[in-house]
């Protein structure tokens, strides 16, 4: 299977602070893990050191289902970057996580570049693996759900 | 005794300047000759010596370190030397803010305000980054092709106007504003090229909902102004143009990463525009003429919007072109071109023409225009937005 976008972007590589390992270690394994507050129980993202409710230190990660809804969306036109030169129009999405808190997380929607975009829309997590890659990374994308 | 803590009427804008500007790239000095060349052109419509400036305050980070000018400039003291945190133009009134403060407390009594690029030395704004690997926040949007500042912003646009059933006729009456007005700046890089309904129909898209012509420019060139104490204001060649009020900031979890803003369809001024209106003790409905920073025209419906010009459910009828050219429509918007068709000098050139308007001396100008807006940085956070005001105002 071919993947959604032209290769040649940058590579994702966990931050060096380890900030977002588990998250990357996560995808690699069809998990979506995203920061949960060990004190308060409160989910978060962008990943951070404390917890922006309670403020507490004791964040973990907790897997979480990559089912969700289409909080806002883009359909890009102007490529600005080489590899995606001929890569004609693609579709970002920000996915709202009901199941973890109502964070959101950026992926594109699989299908039809040109296909209607709908705000509320419900979606599922596909996992896309770049094997080849050295060191090998998963993007998580997003398709429509019935 | 209480401390009355407010810029308000405390400081005063003397002089201005921007040196020629120029397409991204195509500057044919360095960017810290053009610095040198604003600052110099910015005392000298002040009609005072460059050894008088003991103040510097920019944003963006922007690489003419003060310092470094004031010895170049041959300057008296170095008292002051202020950089505000935050990319993109989001400081460019937060600059005369903390230019304004250091006055107003007394740390410093003759303070520019700069902001200086040049794009072919250093780089370009809209473009993704050339590198084999991301981590850290870009590692969660670049790999799925999110990686400009119109893709950035696009998706606040598109589930505000989801939100507000707002149409895309909105942004182009921002757009048709900053090209009609100018027609009228020789300044202005779009000068004798006007821009219609047609054409902007026309054009590509960018990323949706923005066209070509919803995007901000990139340019070179460099622009300041300078800052003293009010008290001075009727020492100069200019009529008295005094700041109001100048804020900045942006509201709980606006900084949260991987668009997880809390309050995400805003341009950032939800809890700033209150405090403006605050301390310069004006309403909306007493704003003559207003620059609001489009680096996409979306933000800019935004950033009017959370400025109390119009409701949500009111763009679509507000934002029409004859409401915005100057000098008879409700409220005259970006007046020299802005960014879209003046120059992109991060914003600086926006809060000059600010100034202009006060001293009677846009090339749009509106009739007895006391009360001037300038808007920065809709989008990203800190935001900031400051108001100047003429004599009558004091």
């Amino acid at each position: 299977m071919s993947n959604y976008l032209h290769s040649g972007l940058p590579s994702p590589v966990a931050a060096g602070d380890g900030l977002d390992r588990q998250f990357w270690d996560g995808l690699r394994e069809e998990q979506l893990r995203l920061q949960r507050c060990r004190s308060c129980r409160g989910w978060q993202w962008g990943p951070e050191f404390c917890c922006h409710h309670c403020r507490s230190f004791e964040v973990g990660y907790e897997a979480t289902a990559a089912e969700g809804t289409i909080y806002s969306h883009q359909r890009v036109w102007h490529p600005v970057h080489p590899a995606l030169a001929d890569q004609g129009p693609y579709v970002i999405v920000l996915v709202e996580l009901p199941m973890a808190g109502n964070v959101r997380i950026v992926g594109n929607l699989l299908g039809d570049p040109r296909q209607p975009l709908q705000i509320g829309a419900p979606v599922t997590g596909v996992f896309e693996h770049h094997n080849d890659h050295e060191p090998a990374f998963t993007l998580l994308h997003w398709k429509g759900r019935d | 005794m209480s401390i009355e803590r407010t810029l308000r009427g405390k400081v005063a804008v003397v002089g201005v300047a921007e040196t020629e500007y120029y397409k991204w790239g195509q500057s044919p000095e360095p960017e810290f000759k053009l610095a040198l060349r604003a600052v110099l052109a910015a005392c000298a419509d002040a009609g005072i010596s460059p050894a008088q400036v003991d103040g510097f305050s920019s944003y963006s980070n922007d690489r003419s370190e003060a310092s470094h000018l004031a010895a170049a400039l041959g300057t008296d003291e170095l008292r002051v030397a202020v950089m505000q945190w935050g990319g993109g133009g989001g400081g460019a009134a937060a600059a005369v803010a903390n230019a304004a403060a250091a006055i107003a407390t007394g740390q410093a009594e003759c303070v520019v305000v700069l902001r200086a690029l040049a794009q072919g030395q250093f780089g370009r704004f809209g473009q993704g980054p050339r590198v084999a690997t991301v981590s850290g926040n870009g590692a969660h949007s670049v790999p799925y092709g999110l990686m400009s500042a119109a893709q950035m912003f696009a998706m606040r646009v598109t589930r505000f106007m989801h939100d507000h059933d707002v149409h895309q006729n909105a942004l182009r009456a921002v757009a048709l504003a900053s090209y009609r007005h100018a027609q009228n700046n020789p300044r202005a890089l779009m000068y004798g090229r006007p821009l219609d309904e047609a054409d902007y129909d026309a054009s590509r898209w960018i990323v949706e909902p923005f066209h070509l012509f919803d995007c901000c420019q990139e340019n070179d060139g460099a622009a300041a102004m300078v800052l003293v104490p009010a008290d001075r204001a009727k020492d100069f060649p200019h009529r008295p143009c005094y700041l109001m009020g100048a804020v900045s900031g942006s509201h709980r979890g606006a900084g949260a990463s991987v668009h997880n803003d809390p309050t995400y369809a805003t341009a950032s001024f939800t809890t700033v525009a209150p405090r403006l209106y605050e301390m310069a003790g004006v309403r909306p409905a007493d704003v003559d003429v207003l620059q609001s920073y489009e680096n996409f025209t979306g933000g800019v419906v935004m950033a009017m919007v959370e400025h109390g010009f119009c409701a949500p459910e009111e763009v679509n009828q507000f934002f029409r072109l004859e409401n915005f050219v100057a000098p008879g429509g409700r409220l005259p918007l970006n007046t020299s071109g802005g960014n879209l068709a003046e120059a992109y000098m991060h914003g600086l050139g926006l809060t000059i023409e600010a100034v202009r308007q006060v001293w009677g001396e846009s090339t749009n100008q509106v009739p007895d225009a006391d009360v001037s807006m300038m808007i920065a940085g809709p989008m990203v956070t800190p935001v900031s937005s400051c108001i100047f005001g003429s004599q009558a105002t004091q």
